[in-house]
C-alpha cells in the first residue's frame, strides 16, 4: 500500500501528476544540501569532526579552519552553484535549447579576457598602477572580469540587432565568444608571464570567495530570484514556441531582455568570485527537469538547490581527491559532469 | 441574436482590409480584404507560398502589414494590447513545438496566460475554462499523461485545447489536420463544427479542398490575393480550381456532393 502510493507519488502519469512527486525531491534536495553542507566543511586537507563542526557553528568552539575558511567557501559554493543552476534553467527555457548555458550569450570569454588584459595591464605598469584603481592587483583583475562580462553580453546584444530573434542571440554569442577567447590568447602570447595565473582563473575555484564573495552573491541571488521566478509564466508559455508565446500576449522582446540581464548579472558575479566553472548551470537543469517536470515555477528553485548541491559535491571532491593539494574545481565539474550527462542519456533511451 | 449581429454588422468581427505585405521587397500579400465572423467558420485554401500562413498571422497581430489593416471588432488590432489581444484572438501554429516535460492539463493551463499575465493568480474562472477547454477536445482522460506519450490526433486536440483555454471569440488555426489520418481529421471537423456553433469564429488554413467543403465560407488565396470567396460549393468549382491549381485537379459530383480529387 505504502510502496504504490510512493510509486504514484514518483511517477508523472499518475493520477496527482507531478504534486506528490515534487514535493519528495524538493525535500530530498534540501536534505542532501544540509548533508553535503555539513560533510563539505568537515573535510579537506585537514578533517573536523561533524560534532566539532556543529560546536563551531554554534559559536560554541573557536576554530578559524571552520568559520574563515571552510565556511564562506561551502556557502560560496551553494550561491555559485545556485547562480549557475538559475541561469542555465532560464537560459535553457528561453532559448528553448537544451544545449544553452550560462554562459551562452559571452559571459565567460568576457570575464576571462577582463581578467587576462588587467592582469597583464596591471604587471605592465607595476604593483603601482594596479593600485591607482583598486588596492589590490587581485581585485583589479576581478573588476576587469566583471567588466568584460558584461561588456561580451552588451556586444552580444549588439551583433543580434536586439532581442528579438534569439536564434540570432545564440549565433552572436558563440562568436562573441570565440572572438574573445582568441584575443585572450593573444593577449597572453605576448605576456606569457601570466598564463598560469589566467589558467587557474578560468579552471574555476571557490578558494577565494571569501566573506566578501559570499555576500556580493547572495545579494543579487536575493534580488534576481524573486524576478526569475516572477517570470517562470513567460518561461512556461516559451515551451510553446516564440510565436504562439506572442500570440497569447506576452511582450517577448522585452521579457527577453529583462530575463537575458537577469542571468547575466548572476553568471557575472559567480564568474568573477569562482572563476568559470562548467557544466554545473548546464547539468542541473537537466536533472531536474526529469524530476519536477517543465513547469518553471518549481523547475527554476529545484535547479537552484541542485545547482547549489551540485557544486558543493565537485568541490568537496576537488579538495579532498588530491589531498592536501587541491584540483580546480572547473576540472571536476567537466571531468565529472560530461559522463554523467551521458548516463543519463542513456538510461532515458533504454527506459 | 441575428438582428443584434445586423445592428453591429460594421464592428463585429476580425477583419483584412487592404493588406498587403512585403518580405525583403517581395510582395507576399496583396490587397487582401477578408472577414471572420463570429459563429463562422471560413476556410483558407490555395497553393504552397500563396500567402496563407503569413495572412493568418497578420490576422493574429504576429506581423505588421507593410500597408492596409486589420480590425478587430471595429478597432485597429495595432491597438489592441497583446493581452487583451491574446484573450479575443487564439492562434495554433502548424509547428510550434509542444513541452516534453509538462503534463496535457498544464500545458492546456498555459492558454490562460493572456488573462493571467505574469503574476495574477489561477482563480476559479481559469479552472472552469480550461475544464470546459479539456471537455470539448475530450482530452480530460488523459489530462496528467506527458504530452509525448500522447498520438499525434491526441496531442493536436491538446494544443486546440490550450487553444480555446483562452476562451477567444476569434480561433485562427493553421492546418491543424496536417498530421491527422482520415479518422482524426473527421473528428476534428465534427469538433469545429460543434464550436462555431457555440459562436466562435473559427479560420483555418486548409491544404485539402474536401474538408474546407465542410465550411461555412471558403476562401481562395493565390500568389498573394484572394481570388474567390463564398459558400463552399460555390467557390470549389472546376474554373476556380483550374485557376489556383492547374489542370490536374478534377471536381466530380459523389452521392449529390461535389468531391475533389487528383488528375
Amino acid at each position: 500500500m505504502r510502496r504504490a502510493s510512493l510509486q504514484a507519488a514518483l511517477s508523472p502519469r499518475s493520477g496527482g501528476a507531478w504534486g506528490g512527486r515534487r514535493l519528495l525531491v524538493f525535500a530530498g534536495l534540501l536534505l542532501l544540501l544540509v548533508l553535503a553542507f555539513v560533510v563539505g566543511v568537515g573535510q579537506g586537507a585537514v578533517s573536523i569532526a561533524p560534532l566539532e563542526v556543529f560546536r563551531a557553528l554554534a559559536g560554541l568552539q573557536e576554530n578559524p579552519i571552520v568559520t574563515d575558511l571552510r565556511l564562506p567557501r561551502v556557502l560560496g559554493a551553494v550561491l555559485v552553484g545556485a547562480a549557475l543552476g538559475l541561469a542555465g534553467a532560464a537560459y535553457q527555457g528561453l532559448f528553448r535549447n537544451p544545449l544553452a548555458d550560462p554562459y551562452l550569450m559571452g559571459v565567460a570569454a568576457g570575464a576571462a579576457f577582463g581578467f587576462t588584459l588587467s592582469i597583464s595591464f596591471a604587471g605592465m605598469v607595476g604593483a603601482f598602477g594596479g593600485a591607482l584603481f583598486f588596492a589590490s592587483v587581485p581585485g583589479f583583475a576581478a573588476f576587469g572580469a566583471f567588466v568584460g562580462a558584461l561588456l561580451a553580453v552588451a556586444f552580444t546584444l549588439l551583433l543580434a540587432g536586439g532581442a528579438a530573434r534569439s536564434h540570432d542571440l545564440i549565433l552572436a554569442g558563440v562568436v562573441v565568444g570565440s572572438i574573445l577567447t582568441g584575443l585572450s590568447t593573444l593577449v597572453l602570447l605576448l605576456d606569457s608571464d601570466r598564463i598560469r595565473e589566467v589558467f587557474s582563473y578560468t579552471l574555476g575555484s571557490l578558494a577565494f570567495m571569501g566573506w566578501r564573495g559570499v555576500e556580493v552573491m547572495g545579494v543579487a541571488l536575493v534580488v534576481a530570484s524573486p524576478l526569475l521566478l516572477g517570470l517562470s509564466r513567460a518561461l512556461n508559455a516559451l515551451s510553446l514556441g516564440e510565436e504562439t508565446a506572442r500570440s497569447l500576449g506576452l511582450p517577448l522582446p522585452r521579457l527577453r531582455l529583462l530575463l537575458i540581464a537577469l542571468s547575466t548579472l548572476l553568471t557575472a558575479i559567480a564568474v568573477v568570485y569562482a572563476g568559470i566553472i562548467g557544466f554545473v548551470g548546464f547539468v542541473a537543469p537537466h536533472i531536474l527537469r526529469r524530476l519536477v517536470g517543465g513547469d518553471y515555477r518549481f523547475l527554476l528553485p529545484a535547479s537552484a538547490l541542485g545547482g547549489g548541491l551540485l557544486l558543493v559535491l565537485a568541490d568537496l571532491l576537488a579538495r579532498v581527491v588530491a589531498r592536501p593539494t587541491e584540483l580546480p574545481v572547473g576540472v571536476v565539474t567537466t571531468l565529472l559532469g560530461g559522463p554523467f550527462f551521458l548516463y543519463l542519456l542513456w538510461r532515458a533511451r533504454h527506459a | 441574436m441575428l438582428s443584434a449581429g445586423r445592428k453591429t454588422q460594421g464592428a463585429e468581427g476580425l477583419r483584412a482590409e487592404g493588406l498587403s505585405f512585403a518580405y525583403r521587397g517581395k510582395p507576399v500579400l496583396t490587397e487582401v480584404g477578408l472577414e471572420l465572423r463570429p459563429g463562422e467558420w471560413l476556410a483558407l485554401l490555395g497553393p504552397n507560398g500563396a500567402g496563407k500562413s503569413t495572412l493568418l498571422r497578420l490576422l493574429a497581430g504576429l506581423l505588421k502589414p507593410s500597408a492596409g489593416r486589420v480590425e478587430l471588432d471595429g478597432q485597429p488590432l495595432e491597438g489592441v494590447t497583446g493581452y487583451r489581444r491574446g484573450q479575443t484572438i487564439a492562434f495554433l501554429s502548424q509547428n510550434g513545438g509542444y513541452p516534453e516535460d509538462m503534463t496535457v492539463e498544464e500545458v492546456v493551463r498555459l492558454g490562460r496566460t493572456p488573462h493571467l499575465g505574469l503574476l495574477k493568480r489561477e482563480g476559479k474562472e481559469d479552472q472552469e475554462a480550461v475544464e470546459w477547454a479539456l471537455e470539448q477536445t475530450q482530452t480530460r482522460p488523459f489530462r496528467h499523461r506527458l504530452l509525448p506519450t500522447l498520438s499525434g490526433g491526441e496531442r493536436q486536440r491538446v494544443l486546440l485545447a490550450r487553444a480555446l483555454a483562452a476562451k477567444p471569440r476569434y480561433l485562427l488555426l493553421d492546418e491543424p489536420t496536417a498530421h491527422l489520418d482520415l479518422h482524426h481529421q473527421a473528428e476534428f471537423v465534427a469538433l469545429l463544427t460543434s464550436l462555431r456553433a457555440g459562436g466562435i469564429g473559427i479560420l483555418t488554413v486548409l491544404h485539402d479542398p474536401n474538408l474546407a467543403l465542410r465550411a461555412d465560407r471558403v476562401a481562395f488565396l493565390s500568389a498573394g490575393r484572394i481570388v474567390a470567396e463564398g459558400e463552399p460549393r460555390t467557390i470549389v468549382t472546376q474554373p476556380i480550381l483550374d485557376h489556383v491549381y492547374g489542370p490536374m485537379v478534377r471536381v466530380h459530383e459523389v452521392e449529390g456532393r461535389p468531391v475533389v480529387l487528383l488528375g
